[in-house]
């Protein structure tokens, strides 16, 4: 019994410690933050509620955005080269096939009716500032810009969930500004344009899940501001659906072993146990014979 | 030469040229470890395990790693931990075997404090494990570079910024050591080089001294006892097994460290699988970068102790800065173990909880790395600060005290 109580003690020392420098340690250095909010509650200047008409959002999407951005879907090629583009906005506009499905209708809205503010990036845009955000605002009455909302959901293409599907979300969503090494994407805008263009090179994403986890990344990948004040990362708007599929893109990437990880740890942890209970055995019966 | 008969199985052939029996003998059946020890003497066999996993792993890991800076990072977390077979299992145990060594190690030697294994004879024991500690110390630091993730970058940058600190030779001594003016791909290849052949030679030899050192002194006990292990031996070889005080190496005290070895094993793959963020800091898969800082530099947790003992003088004193104060509590810190033998100067080998003054020593010295360790962990600003600068100026009192107490303690137990 006495081994026991040693047992006690050295748990309790170690256990401490462990408390102390690691989940203590780490609220202390990252404090929580607010939830993340997929309704997007702050954008309020677009009516929601009004049903859409996607024939007509065809025509109004068809006058005021493809002279930027591509529908391949809808077949609209890109109308410049990537680089062009970039060239000439500072980025390379996303192809918008994916748009309806990936982007949360009320963050869509709002977005096309301001973008700016959409994406929090007011510091970095003031209004009458020198600096212009290369999308234009298109403060357009609601119903229009719900009817081009509907347009973009009713040309979006349904993926599967699975890898490929949750790759084309990653691209959509991240792949003009993203470097992903380890799945040998590359973000459709060269670097040098990007790193003019946001003032800070965007990291490549191949190990974010393990730097990050996929906590911060819940939070950051909805709102980059709260957790990265002042950050020239824009909020991307993604619905609850879709930012789930880019964090298991990242982590397919970043941790692909996960699942091998994990059915291995458990053999192993068995095989262990049944080790120890033997070798518990055996000490106990050369044991018997000196005590 | 002696002279050889014809041998009747290959068993004696080999017995004649190599003495397998004898070496058998000496080495295991008949090397004599006192009955009444409980788990904590086993920790040694653990360390002698988790360092065989360490090597092992590590010959794998060096199959892909890469020494370069602009290939390093991706030769580790791409390369191993992504493309070849089991990379991501090898790496795992490399370094979640890294750290947890050294949690066996400390409990090794806080076992050793607190049994008085240190002194009447045992004080090259316990130099060749202070040693060992050392050695161990620079392999942990050394590797820990080798990923080239931020922290790896940051707390070499850190540690080695500390030698800038000693007077006169400080400033070169740091470009010597980087290889360069900053942490570069010179101090990259130099580390790697350490890591992979030096140390682990030296290791390797610090170890069988470590063993060597154990066999004219003997294994300690949990009462402290002294007695004639020549005696007992040949009591237990007569077959007074239940009389005798002492158990061969084998089987008897194997057979325990294996059942400990097994839940400890069990504990150990856990974390290996399912549990690895403590020894594989999330930071360190980001890839070094010079240019940016990350928000909170700190070392792997079981530097973090002497860490802030360095860090806890922030402030003046008498004209001399916080950062050389503190440079001189970390040296003290550093070399002040390897003498313990010599600063307690009570005979007693006993438990500390059987002596009168040392005990409360030995406690107050674990309350004091614990909260060392966790201030060095912590942000050092406001009230933080102050209790690290508390915590190191008591761990230097703690050993400066410890010659008076223990005399004290001396003259009390002899009074009686
Ligand atoms: C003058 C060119 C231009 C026009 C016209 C334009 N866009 Fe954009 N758009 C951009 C650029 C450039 C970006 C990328 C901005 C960035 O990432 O900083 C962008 C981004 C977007 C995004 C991604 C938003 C996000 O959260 O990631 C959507 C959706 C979008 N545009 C929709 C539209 C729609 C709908 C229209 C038509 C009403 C339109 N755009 C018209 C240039 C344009
Ligand atoms: C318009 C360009 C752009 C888009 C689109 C974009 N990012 Fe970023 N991202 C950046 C920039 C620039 C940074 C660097 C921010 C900094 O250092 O302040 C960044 C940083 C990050 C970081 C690192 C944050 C940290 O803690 O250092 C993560 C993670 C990230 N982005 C994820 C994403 C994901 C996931 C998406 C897609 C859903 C995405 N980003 C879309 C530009 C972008
Ligand atoms: C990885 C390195 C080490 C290995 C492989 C190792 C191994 C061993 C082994 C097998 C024993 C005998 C059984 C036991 O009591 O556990 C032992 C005893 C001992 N070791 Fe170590 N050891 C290491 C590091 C250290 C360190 C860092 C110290 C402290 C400075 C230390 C101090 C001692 C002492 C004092 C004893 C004697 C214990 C007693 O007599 O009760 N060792 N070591």
């Amino acid at each position: 019994m006495k081994e026991f109580k040693i047992l006690a003690v050295l748990v309790a020392l170690v256990g401490i410690t462990y408390y102390g420098i690691e989940p203590y340690a780490h609220s202390v250095m990252h404090p929580e933050v607010a939830a993340a909010d997929f309704t997007f509650k702050d954008l309020k200047n677009v009516d929601t509620k009004l049903v859409g008409n996607a024939a007509n959002g065809k025509v109004l999407v068809e006058t005021n955005c493809v002279s930027c951005h591509g529908i391949e879907k809808a077949g609209n090629p890109a109308p410049m080269p990537a680089a062009d583009a970039a060239a000439a906005y500072g980025v390379t506009p996303p192809d918008l096939s994916h748009a309806g499905r990936i982007y949360d209708k009320n963050y869509l809205a709002n977005f096309i009716y301001d973008p700016v503010s959409a994406m929090h990036l007011n510091h970095k845009y003031p209004v009458g500032g020198a600096k212009q955000f290369p999308m234009p605002p298109f403060p357009l009455p609601a119903q229009d810009i719900m009817d081009m909302v509907a347009y973009l959901q009713s040309i979006a293409p349904k993926v599967a969930d699975d890898k490929a599907g949750h790759k084309a979300t990653f691209e959509a969503a991240c792949g003009r500004c993203h470097n992903m090494k380890y799945a040998s994407i590359e973000a459709t805008t060269p670097t040098d344009s990007l790193k003019t263009y946001m003032g800070a090179t965007p990291p490549d994403l191949s190990q974010h899940i393990k730097s990050r986890g996929e906590h911060y990344l819940h939070s950051f990948v909805n709102d980059p501001q709260v957790l990265l004040k002042g950050t020239s990362m824009p909020r991307v708007g993604l619905n609850e659906k879709a930012q789930e599929e880019v964090i298991a893109y990242m982590e397919e990437v970043g941790d692909s072993k996960k699942a091998e990880r994990e059915t291995i740890g458990l053999y192993v942890m068995i095989y262990t146990f049944i080790f120890a209970i033997l070798a518990y055995l055996w000490k106990r019966k050369i044991w018997s014979e000196v005590h | 030469m002696a002279e050889f008969k014809p041998a009747d199985s290959m068993y004696e052939w080999f017995d004649q040229r190599l003495g397998i029996d004898k070496f058998v003998k000496v080495m295991m059946t008949e090397y004599w470890i006192p009955k009444n020890i409980n788990f904590l003497w086993a920790m040694g066999v653990l360390l002698t395990v988790m360092f065989t996993l360490l090597l092992v792993s590590g010959i794998f890991l060096l199959m892909y790693y890469k020494p370069d800076v602009n290939m390093a990072f991706d030769s580790v977390n791409y390369t191993i931990m992504q493309e070849v077979g089991y990379g991501w299992l090898f790496r795992h145990i490399h370094a979640v075997g890294a750290s947890v060594v050294f949690l066996i190690i400390y409990i090794h030697m806080f076992t050793g404090i607190y049994y008085g294994s240190y002194k009447k004879g045992r004080e090259m024991i316990w130099i060749s494990g202070m040693l060992l500690f050392m050695l161990f110390s620079a392999e942990g630091f050394s590797g820990y570079m080798l990923p080239w993730g931020q922290m790896s970058y940051w707390a070499a940058y850190v540690i080695t910024e500390i030698f800038g600190g000693i007077p006169l030779i400080g400033g070169d001594l740091v470009i010597w050591i980087r290889g360069n003016f900053y942490v570069a791909d010179a101090t990259l290849t130099r580390f790697f080089m350490l890591h992979v052949l030096l140390i682990p030679v030296a290791i390797l030899g610090a170890i069988v001294f470590h063993f060597y050192s154990l066999r004219f002194p003997h294994v300690n006990n949990e009462e402290g006892e002294f007695f004639d292990f020549d005696e007992e031996a040949t009591k237990y070889l007569e077959g007074d097994k239940k009389g005798s005080k002492v158990v061969p190496f084998w089987p008897v005290f194997l057979s325990k460290d294996f059942f400990v070895l097994g839940f400890f094993l069990l504990f150990f793959f856990y974390l290996v699988f399912f549990h690895y963020d403590f020894a594989m800091d999330p930071i360190n898969f980001d890839k070094a970068d010079g240019l940016k800082t990350p928000a909170h530099i700190y070392p792997e947790w079981y530097f973090l102790w002497s860490y802030e003992v360095l860090r806890g003088w922030f402030f003046e004193i008498a004209g001399v800065s916080g950062k050389d104060l503190g440079l001189m509590a970390f040296g003290f810190a550093n070399a002040i173990f390897l003498v313990l033998p010599w600063l307690d100067r009570s005979p007693m080998v006993k438990p500390a909880n059987q002596r009168p003054y040392f005990k409360y020593w030995f406690w107050l010295l674990i309350a004091d790395l614990m909260v060392l360790t966790e201030f060095g962990k912590l942000p050092p600003t406001g009230p933080n600060a102050w209790v690290g600068f508390g915590a190191s100026l008591m761990f230097l009192v703690l050993f400066i005290a410890l010659p008076f107490i223990t005399k004290a303690e001396a003259k009390k137990v002899e009074g009686k």
